[in-house]
């Protein structure tokens, strides 16, 4: 088997407030290999933007915390890791796009400015190669006439050109891996695919790895070769993007397909899931999903399932799936593969 | 931009003119004799009258605006009452003075609160945080004449150090500056430390540390500028008041500035000293006001001139 880029192994990210310590990812592993897209789904407050600034360590403004687990970049843990070589590995080898481009580019520096800054930091390049190199970023995600958008202010752009330049941005010191949270959510839906399309093309060349974060999807059969559904802050299913469309096992993630709407179909309601995201602070005991499910069982609410294999390629975190446990001991809900 | 700056640059005229009128009034409605002031105590009531004359206090009062108006439009402040001199004169002696006092109090203070400022915000709640902003509280805090007096009890009297007051040497600035600038020190510090932890919540802080700048690079570089606007607004005004010249500061210190002539002025109703004082307060404070206007447009690239 190839070796994988970027390995994420029982992640646990925290936050501490006053009202206690809050759970916000508890226990998500996986990984991806080069060239490679994995998909994260879920809902709002499934824990999966913070998986995202977990792996670049961008915690710092909030109160969150990784509190264990492993995070191995080519091998090396990234828990582990001084600030000092995380800023070489940010930008670099690990790069980042997000969700709002409105706001994601400083106002008051040119763009040339803004792409270089991280070109010259990890290229150690010149300021003219630097330039060079900003020039030829633009160029490669699309933007007409690039020699005169890098002197011109990110309030000039329209939403997809500054989502094109933190693309170009993300990209420019060829990192392995691309985190994109959400990247086309903030977009008009014409320009979605463009950017999506360009994300693809951009990382097949370089053999990127790419981390899409999304609640889409639609995004996700476009662009994904292996999906994560979180929920709760935990992986609930993992498998490759046929199996997710064709056979999930979750009852989640069967929501979550009933919910999108199909062309041909006169239907009078679109399906949704009962119920909102459990508030972090509230979790339930037994399975996070069992207030929601359609299927629910006693089981369901005393003990969470473990995220075991179905095959080699299919995993899900869910009762309907495993002999329910007649004997009470030692079947800790918390336990991972 | 430069149809902006003549537009504003005549803006001007007539914002002093309408000045000149309150100034003028006002003035006049101090109460108290100059006549008799400068007649003397002891003059008769007819020796009064020829001195009312003489300086054309009897005629009615748009008279008196308009001849005074005549006579500014020339260049022409008028003679000071007590001392017989120009006015510009007498201003002019006393302007530069208090105008370098400014530009050190400034100076000092506007460093010092940015650097406290900075440090606050970044290393928000912990003991740095508290440091800075209970030297900023006290700097608030403390009576400016009392900060003074202490200063002066300590270098000048006990120490030996520094002179009391007075304007001999570059010495004599470092005590009445360090007072002055103690209060703008503060507020620039409280103003630079709020506006920049709004800033550093911004999405674009996140995109630079994502990018792998370190955190000196993303608070000076990415944060500080985006946070400036609020305290260029503060220190431009702060910049006026001092300008004006403290009154209380010259007092302590008898510093031979502007606000030291005023407190003379208005005590003798020298009206002339009195009226070129307040007219060139507030047009020091319309040029500052336009200063910080052009430094918005240099700070933020999407503020646009019309």
């Amino acid at each position: 088997m190839e070796k994988k880029v970027l390995q994420v192994r029982n992640l646990q990210t925290h936050f501490t407030s006053d009202a206690g310590v809050v759970k916000a990812v508890d226990g998500v592993s996986f990984e991806v290999g080069k060239g490679e897209t994995l998909g994260i789904v879920g809902e709002s407050g499934s824990g999966k933007s913070v998986t995202s600034l977990s792996i670049m360590r961008l915690l710092k403004d909030t109160p969150g915390k990784i509190a264990g687990g492993e995070i191995l970049y080519e091998g090396r843990d990234l828990t582990k890791i001084s600030e000092r070589e995380m800023r070489r590995i940010r930008g670099n080898e690990i790069a980042m796009i997000f969700q709002e481009p409105m706001t994601s580019l400083n106002p008051v520096y040119k763009i040339g400015r803004q792409l270089e800054e991280s070109i010259i930091l990890h290229m150690k390049l010149s300021k003219k190669a630097a330039r060079e190199r900003s020039i030829q970023m633009l160029k490669a995600v699309g933007i007409s006439r690039p020699e005169k958008i890098v002197f011109e202010f990110p309030h000039q752009l329209s939403g997809g050109m500054r989502q094109r330049v933190m693309i170009a941005m993300a990209m420019a010191c060829n990192p392995k891996v691309l985190i994109a949270d959400e990247p086309t959510t903030a977009l008009d839906v014409t320009i979605q695919a463009q950017i999506l399309e360009l994300m693809k093309s951009l990382t097949t060349t370089t053999d990127t790895a790419i981390l899409l974060i999304t609640h889409d999807l639609g995004v996700v059969a476009e662009m994904c070769d292996r999906v994560v559904v979180m929920y709760g802050g935990r992986a609930v299913e993992e498998s490759d993007v046929v199996s997710i469309f064709t056979n999930p096992k979750h009852p989640y993630t069967q929501g979550l397909l009933e919910s999108i709407p199909k062309i041909g179909d006169r239907v009078e309601r679109l399906s949704s899931i009962p119920g909102n995201v459990p508030i972090p602070a509230h979790m339930p005991m037994g399975c996070k999903f069992a207030p929601r499910c359609p299927h629910a069982m006693d089981v369901c609410w005393d003990k969470e399932p473990s995220f075991d294999k179905l095959t080699d390629n299919h995993s899900v975190r869910c009762w309907l799936h495993k002999e329910v446990p007649t004997d009470e001991p030692n079947l800790v809900g918390s336990s991972e593969r | 931009m430069l149809r902006f700056l003549g537009k504003r640059l005549l803006q001007i005229i007539p914002i002093l003119i309408l000045v000149s009128i309150f100034i003028f009034l006002f003035v006049h409605m101090i109460p108290g004799d100059p006549a008799r002031l400068v007649a003397g105590e002891d003059a008769t009531i007819e020796d009064v009258e020829l001195v009312r004359k003489e300086l054309g206090l009897d005629k009615p009062i748009t008279e008196q605006y308009i001849t005074y108006m005549k006579n500014l439009f020339q260049g022409d402040f008028g003679k000071s009452l007590k001392t017989n001199r120009d006015v510009s004169y007498e201003i002019g002696e006393r302007f530069m003075p208090t105008f370098w006092l400014t530009v050190w109090s400034m100076s000092w203070a506007v460093v010092a609160g940015l650097i406290i400022g900075v440090i606050s915000a970044t290393k928000r709640n912990k003991w740095q945080d508290y440091l800075g902003m209970f030297g900023a509280v006290s700097g608030l805090s403390l009576p400016s004449f009392w900060l003074g007096l202490m200063l002066i009890q300590l270098f000048a009297v006990t120490l030996g150090w520094l002179p009391s007051g007075g304007m001999d040497s570059w010495k004599s600035y470092i005590l009445p500056a360090f007072t002055l600038g103690t209060g703008v020190a503060a507020v620039v510090a409280r103003f630079t430390r709020s506006s920049l932890m709004d800033v550093l919540k911004e999405d674009y802080i996140r995109t630079g540390r994502s990018k792998g700048l370190n955190e000196r690079r993303i608070t000076w570089g990415h944060g500080l500028r985006n946070a400036m606007i609020p305290v260029v607004t503060m220190t431009g005004l702060q910049f006026g008041f001092l300008l004006g010249g403290s009154v209380v500061i010259e007092s302590v210190f008898s510093w031979p500035g502007l606000g030291k002539l005023l407190i003379d002025s208005v005590a003798y109703r020298d009206y002339p000293v009195i009226q070129a004082e307040m007219l060139i307060f507030a047009l020091e404070f319309i040029l500052i006001n336009l200063v910080v206007d052009l430094l918005y447009g240099i700070l933020n690239p999407q503020i646009r001139y019309e």
